[in-house]
């Protein structure tokens, strides 16, 4: 019937990834509200329009509300610290994703050879879109 | 293999409900995220290092109001769907009451999507 065999009990590496999706999630909305209270301490409830800080809240790049009303993003919004906050998004979300992506195939490949083809190849993208990532990141 | 198994229009008629929406969304919701997050991604380095059109392109639909509206249903629902599953999940004994659960997390998430649409397509019509 099922073409996904039960994972062990105990410690494995389903059990892990299972307790990682969960604390990564929780930690991209704690970082997502983070990013939005910092936001409107620093003037977005005059500065941006809805579009804007929705942009800010999901990912704070300074990209992201240059157009707006903002008069100098260098002061508070493009700056080292929203970097690393990004870097840290960037890896949450990025592993939280491709292990979701994971998930969904391994329900329909099943126990066949594609199963490690798969884990090969979005392992391979995990790390690309990472990279690629981190470099738009400290680049902007 | 399940998909040797023919469900064919049975498969209508599975009585899941609201938890299965619920389900089937947060799965819709969330492979959609990655292609929207990695195609972002790949756009905005190819718009930044070599100026392409390509990816000018694709982040100026990105940039726009009814690309927001979409992003802003799948990321919302699916980060309120993923607060109720860790929610159940850390306190089981709430599983009796799934489906309320799963009202309620409407009842919010309803209110709070709409009022931000709302605001959107209110600004960009006055705006112009």
């Amino acid at each position: 019937m099922s073409s996904r065999t039960a994972p062990q009990l105990g410690f494995s590496f389903e059990y892990l990834m299972w307790i990682f999706t969960r604390i990564s999630g929780l930690a991209l909305i704690l970082l997502m509200s983070f990013g939005m209270a910092a936001a409107f301490w620093m003037g977005a409830r005059t500065q941006t329009d809805v579009g804007t800080l929705m942009r800010w809240t999901f990912f704070p790049n300074p990209n992201h509300v240059v157009n707006s009303d903002i008069p100098d993003i260098t002061l508070g919004w493009a700056t080292a610290y929203w970097q690393i906050m990004q870097i840290l998004i960037v890896f949450f979300a990025a592993a939280h994703g491709i292990n979701g992506v994971r998930v969904v195939i391994e329900d329909y490949v099943g126990q066949t050879w594609w199963r490690p083809f798969w884990r090969g190849l979005l392992f391979l993208i995990w790390l690309f879109i990472l990279i690629v990532a981190v470099y738009v990141i400290l680049a902007s | 293999m399940a998909l040797k198994r023919s469900v064919g229009l049975k498969g209508l008629r599975y009585r899941g409900g609201g938890p299965m929406l619920a389900w089937s969304l947060h799965r819709i919701s969330g492979l959609l995220i990655i292609i929207f997050v990695g195609t972002h991604v790949l756009a905005s380095f190819f718009m930044q290092q070599t100026a392409s059109d390509l990816g000018t392109n694709l982040n100026i639909i990105y940039e726009s109001l009814y690309f927001q509206i979409l992003i802003y249903f799948v990321v919302m629902f699916h980060g309120l769907n993923g607060l109720r599953i860790l929610i159940l999940d850390t306190w089981p004994q709430l599983l009796e009451y799934q489906r309320e659960v799963t009202w309620l997390q409407w009842l919010v998430f309803i209110p709070v999507y709409g009022l931000t649409v709302f605001i959107m397509i209110q600004h960009a019509a006055s705006s112009g």
